[in-house]
């Protein structure tokens, strides 16, 4: 209770429950495509090179986001480019640039000169630092998000379902599997605010990955993702809230338990239903 | 007749060694052409030849006067194996409408046409029932008729089907069949079997596919032809499913 009294006083948590949800909605849609198309490894690799970005901006004096979000795409056509071309050694070359890009940011971070920022604050977020400004930068990214999204619905349902059939089809396949890898860089930008990179694949992929126990769809899948993302974000600030723990972690955590739960639930209902049909 | 297809002094090798060589093939508008052969005997190697998927080490291929990359969209392809996950989030009619891709515009949703032709293969494949249903809840004879609607939506001038009973019953291989001979009405059909003596019954022709390909017609399939193909002793057992 006390964290909705706070909310009608304080700015910066208006700030962080607003960040949350339009958050929310890039961890619902693009965490559906990252987890039917099983890319949480290449979600992850964009998600921790983005450090590089993000230090390489500080060093120069920009808006981290800014570095954050160049980065992200850079890497994202470099995975799409690895994965597509070199296949046999995508787990080795994604690793490399997860592992180079964070190293990158720490080198450029350590040797930035004046006041060291906290490097805690990029690993692991604070939802309570968001300012308007990253409120508008992430309304926009959604709408980039949304937009893309409701225009190539079915290329990007054919590109993710069945890649085979789809080239032959005359669809574009890499153009849009680059596309795609584009806009969950997107996203992991929007959520290293809330959760920072470290914790950023697991609010990409525990929100859909509960949403797909339950739907027959792709889209109603993003919807029901979108919600669940909205839910452990607000539940997690307030949780975090009186105690004064890490909001981001918090979050985390509670999507966790949740996606435990609906899995043993999930798993329940199958042996139900299977008993059910057996036995008629 | 003219060739929808034609497989000119085709070679092709997967990197190591040659799994096809010295091919040659006319496949004629309207025929229901058989393709048969031992397993790793390059049969699907081929068909994925003839789509684009795969690209000639040597010799060419024309699909409908164009190469196979730009003629595939004129083919409706039914895979052995799907490559998707089962538990995918996919409707029934979702994967079915997926065979509208490429014939009409690029940007937003379907039209009512390509639903009203969904619905029309769906009925023909005898699944407009379970047009609702994850792909996930279906038996394997369920998802083959599914993937046959898919490939129907494209409304192909040729269909071409790797193995498409190899995980069926054989009431289910049947219906396939025979279904596939009232397709055979509007559309050129290309199947890969295993069974020479079951696909003999409904097919005009065989190629027989070991490496290099002869052409059969029907009629002419005996045990000696079998034993060439299959390079051992294998008995020609005459037989017809129930």
């Amino acid at each position: 209770m006390e964290f909705f009294q706070a909310l009608t006083q304080h700015a910066f948590l208006q700030h962080a429950l607003l960040g949350g949800l339009l958050a929310s909605i890039g961890c619902g849609v693009m965490g559906s495509y990252v987890v039917v198309k099983r890319i949480g490894f290449l979600a992850g690799g964009i998600a921790h090179a983005v450090l590089g970005g993000m230090g390489a901006a500080f060093f120069f004096g920009a808006e981290p986001m800014y570095g954050a979000l160049i980065a992200a795409i850079i890497v994202a056509l470099l995975i799409g480019w690895v994965t597509l071309g070199w296949r046999q050694q995508e787990d080795t070359l994604i690793s490399a640039m997860w592992a180079v890009g964070m190293a990158a940011g720490i080198l450029f971070i350590s040797q930035t000169p004046g006041y060291q920022i906290d490097l805690m604050t990029y690993l692991f977020g604070n939802i309570l630092l968001v300012t308007s400004k990253d409120l508008w930068l992430m309304m926009a990214l959604d709408v980039v998000l949304l937009l893309l999204v409701m225009l190539f619905y079915r290329q990007f349902l054919a590109v993710a379902f069945d890649e085979e059939f789809a080239r032959l089809r005359g669809v574009p396949v890499a153009l849009f599997y680059m596309l795609l890898l584009c806009l969950v860089a997107v996203s992991v930008v929007l959520l290293i605010q809330i959760v920072g990179l470290i914790l950023v694949i697991a609010l990409l992929t525990l929100p859909a990955a509960i949403a797909l126990h339950y739907v027959q769809t792709i889209g109603r899948m993003m919807i029901v993702a979108t919600f669940l993302g909205a839910l452990f974000c607000v539940s997690g600030l307030a949780v975090s809230y009186q105690p004064d723990l890490p909001a981001g972690a918090t979050i985390i955590l509670v999507a966790g338990v949740a996606y435990l739960l609906s899995t043993v639930l999930s798993s329940l209902r199958q042996r139900h239903r299977a008993r059910a049909i057996t036995s008629r | 007749m003219t060739a929808v297809i034609r497989v000119k002094d085709v070679v092709f090798s997967y990197g190591g060694p040659v799994v096809l060589e010295d091919v040659h093939l006319d496949v004629e508008d309207g025929e229901f052409l058989g393709v048969v052969g031992p397993n790793a005997g390059g049969k699907s190697t081929l068909l994925r030849l003839m789509l684009g998927l795969l690209e000639p080490t040597a010799g060419s291929i024309e699909v409908g006067g164009r190469e196979p990359s730009e003629g595939s969209r004129a083919i409706g392809y039914v895979p052995q194996y799907p490559p998707f996950a089962r538990d995918f989030p996919i409707t029934v009619e979702q994967t079915v409408l997926l065979g509208r891709l490429g014939t009409a515009h690029v940007i937003g949703g379907y039209s009512r046409g390509d639903r009203d032709i969904a619905a029309r293969v769906m009925t023909e494949t005898e699944i407009l029932n379970i047009r609702n249903r994850r792909l996930n809840t279906l038996s394997g004879g369920q998802l083959q008729r599914v993937l046959l609607a898919r490939a129907l939506a494209c409304e192909p001038k040729i269909l071409m089907l790797d193995e498409p009973t190899a995980n069926i019953d054989a009431r289910m291989e049947s219906d396939i069949f025979a279904l596939l001979r009232q397709l055979n009405q509007r559309a050129t059909i290309i199947v890969v079997s295993h069974d020479i003596g079951f696909i003999s019954q409904y097919v005009r022709r065989v190629a027989c596919v070991n490496r290099t390909l002869i052409c059969h017609s029907t009629l002419a399939i005996d045990g000696k032809v079998i034993q060439d193909l299959y390079g051992g002793d294998v008995h020609m057992v005459e037989h017809a499913h129930a």
